[in-house]
């Protein structure tokens, strides 16, 4: 027997961090490995911890609704077999209460311990621990680690104010209310991470905004003939949105300045085509991305929108279903939206936003006709794209979506 | 100024007081024909007689009991215990009678006497000649008990204690005795106020507070370490009963992290009660967990040089227990 120590697993690219959400065992149940020992909610999923040793659960450490970074010890397990003397001392040492630094000085073990002064001054200041960098042991925030970052701010301020208003945005926490008919709920998961990739998103891009509007009147008719049998094939609808992507996915291949990503000093642009799109329930706002969108047909692509909203909609979503996107097509006609302006999905450079489509009268040839339109209100990353490529970024999706009927776009 | 070493202070403070005031006389073992053990009332039998350094048996209880009687009676006895480890006989007159009498009487009668023992180890002095026995009389109320940390301090503060009305017990620590040098202000007559902790050391990293022979032992590291980055706030609190809760809770709250030192054994000494102090006031500014230097809980301080060593506080335990803190 030894005492083994479990961590926050790694549980994604750019996951470092998770809120233990349930926990699904008790101090002393026995586990065997990969036994699920507890429910986690990171930024975009949430996922289970399986138990990495077979034995019984000695301490929990963390407790449930707690946020802690990856790697970072969630409990204690007693595996089965033999123990030898030196694990035996081990363990002892564990429980050394003479010690208490030396057993938690693990690079950022101690970065989510916040002493009384720390915790007074951030909330005398409005400072948001999460942007001040701990020096103390395991990546403490120590008390002087805030007084300089409250002091470095002041510079700041006196310095530039426009600076000052971009920082306030990010850094400041409102004093809570105090008015008892207000209830406030906590920031956490996925709703946090939203905030803080819009906040990252609208104050490091320079957005630039356009929109085009569409013809899509032979969309339309082609889409009604077919959508019937559509769906007594397949079991689902076939929506507009399918052919929009397709539209877009094929222009990206003629315009793959547009399938980059910010990369800070460098820009990468991706050979694969993954179309992030987005998807709501009630409270929050997936991103789940379509792989290789170029490759699939219009069928294929319906295919995959209805996957992934089934299973936003049921919390299944793997934080792989929603990593690797290069391009986002935001579908704001949903909601009867005709003109939007997207915030674009960090660190990709454009956004794509399809609108309603809408009967109109329209002068085609000197004369009056009731066509479908709909307007695409594209956001662009002005460091990355300028005016011109983007525009005919556009262009090219109109062309291809105009030109879309039975003969020429096989479903 | 002249320059003193630390007992050199406490003679000058003495023969100071009795050219001052003829009620001020001494008593204790050997203080007269021989001067004192450690020489501490060198030369004051032949400059007073022997009305006014009286050379007592070796009876602690008659020695304070003595000065206790004519105390309350207008005199102002010094009563010297020769080691503070010798004290305990004597504990029945200091705790119930001399630390009473005012209460006691409604305010009709008080004590005006100064206890002086040499205490505290480093000395090879092994078990009944390295006790720091402090402890034992903070939390009687109608004491005060003073441990001078320098020569001018020492100067100061007996004087104050002499003068005082109520019954002071001070505390030299006999390694200090040659130890410390420093030039004090002899031309003038200055008074050092009892229960007035002294910031020996202005710093931003971590507040040490101690008493006694750690004050010069920690400044030393503080220069040391000051030169590597880490700034000590230096609290002395020359007065350990009562305590300046004032100044200690403003030395805690500069820096948040505390670290508190004494050579007493660290259960029941009197920094764990400037650590309740802390806990009390300074809450919502500590940086970290308060921390305490001191003996181990062992009945006595071993004779044998490396067990000695191991015992007590010393340069290296303090300086380790400093970088720890300023890291945390």
């Amino acid at each position: 027997m030894s005492i083994e120590k479990i961590v926050m697993p790694k549980l994604g690219e750019s996951v470092n961090e998770g809120t233990i959400t349930t926990w699904l065992v008790e101090v002393g149940e026995h586990v065997n490995e990969y036994d699920p020992i507890a429910e986690v909610m990171t930024d975009k999923v949430n996922a289970e911890i399986p138990s990495s040793y077979t034995g019984t659960i000695q301490e929990i450490i963390v407790q449930e609704g707690e946020t802690i970074k990856v790697d970072e010890l969630i409990c204690y397990i007693k595996t089965d077999g033999k123990e030898t003397a030196e694990e035996l001392n081990a363990t002892k040492e564990k429980i050394d209460i003479d010690e208490p630094m030396t057993e938690t000085t693990e690079e950022g073990s101690m970065s989510h311990r916040y002493s009384p002064a720390v915790l007074s001054l951030s909330q005398k200041h409005g400072v948001h621990l999460d942007d001040v960098t701990g020096t103390g042991i395991g990546g403490r925030i120590t008390r002087k680690d805030i007084q300089k970052y409250i002091q470095n701010r002041k510079s700041t301020i006196a310095e530039d104010t426009t600076q000052t208003e971009k920082r306030a945005s990010k850094s400041v926490v409102q004093p809570p209310s105090t008015d008892p008919y207000n209830e406030g709920y906590e920031l956490t998961g996925v709703r946090k991470a939203i905030a803080d990739k819009m906040v990252l998103s609208t104050t490091e891009i320079p957005h630039a905004w356009m929109t085009v509007e569409v013809d899509v009147t032979n969309l339309v008719k082609y889409r009604n003939n077919v959508k019937q049998s559509f769906k007594d094939k397949e079991g689902f609808n076939l929506t507009y949105f399918p052919f929009f992507i397709y539209a877009v996915a094929q222009a990206l291949q003629a315009h793959p300045i547009l399938n980059s990503t910010w990369q800070g000093k460098k820009i990468i642009q991706h050979r694969d085509i993954n179309i992030s799109i987005a998807v709501a329930n009630e409270n929050e706002l997936y991103v789940p991305v379509i792989r290789n969108a170029d490759e699939k047909t219009v069928k294929g692509l319906a295919k995959t929108i209805h996957e992934l909203a089934n299973k936003a909609k049921t919390n299944q979503l793997t934080q792989n279903d929603m990593t690797n996107g290069t391009f986002t097509v935001n579908n704001t006609g949903t909601f009867g939206s005709v003109s939007s302006m997207g915030i674009i999905n960090y660190p990709q450079v454009a956004i794509l936003q399809v609108e309603s489509i809408v009967k109109r009268p329209v002068i085609i040839e000197d004369m009056f006709a009731a066509r479908d339109m709909v307007n695409l209100s594209l956001s662009l990353d002005h460091r990355v794209l300028d005016g011109l490529v983007a525009g005919r970024f556009i262009q090219h999706v109109k062309q291809i979506l105009e030109n879309i009927d039975e003969t020429t776009t096989l479903i | 100024m002249t320059e003193l070493n630390y007992i050199q202070a406490i003679t000058l403070a003495m023969e100071e007081e009795m050219n001052r005031d003829e009620n001020v006389f001494v008593v204790g073992e050997d203080v007269g024909i021989k001067g004192g053990v450690f020489r501490a009332t060198d030369d004051l039998y032949n400059k007073f007689g022997e009305d006014r350094v009286i050379d007592a048996p070796l009876a602690e209880s008659a020695i304070v009991g003595v000065g206790v009687g004519a105390a309350m009676y207008g005199m102002r006895p010094i009563a010297e215990i020769q080691f503070a480890d010798f004290i305990f006989p004597a504990v029945n007159q200091i705790i119930s009678e001399a630390a009473k009498i005012r209460y006691r009487s409604n305010n009709d009668w008080n004590c005006p006497i100064t206890i002086r023992a040499p205490f505290g180890g480093g000395i090879s002095g092994a078990l009944y000649h390295s006790q720091s026995v402090e402890a034992i009389f903070n939390s009687t109320p109608g004491l005060k008990v003073v441990v001078p940390s320098s020569p001018r301090d020492a100067r100061g503060l007996l004087k104050a204690a002499i003068r005082d009305n109520d019954p002071v017990l001070f505390f030299e620590h006999k390694r200090a005795y040659r130890l410390l040098k420093e030039d004090v202000p002899t031309e003038e007559d200055e008074i050092i106020p009892i229960g007035k902790a002294a910031i020996k050391r202005e710093g931003e990293d971590v507040t040490v507070i101690t008493y006694g022979i750690n004050v010069s032992i920690t400044e030393k590291i503080a220069t040391k370490l000051e030169k590597e980055g880490t700034t000590v706030h230096l609290l002395d609190l020359r007065t350990i009963y009562p305590l300046d809760q004032e100044a200690i809770i403003e030395a805690a709250k500069k820096t948040g992290k505390v670290l508190l030192i004494t050579e007493d054994n660290k259960e029941g000494s009197i920094i764990g009660e400037v650590s309740a102090i802390i806990a009390e006031h300074c809450l919502f500014d500590l940086d970290a967990p308060v921390k305490r230097l001191a003996a181990p809980d062992v009945p006595a301080m071993p004779y044998a040089q490396p067990l000695e060593r191991e015992f007590i506080v010393t340069e290296d335990k303090i300086e380790d227990e400093i970088k720890q803190l300023a890291r945390f």
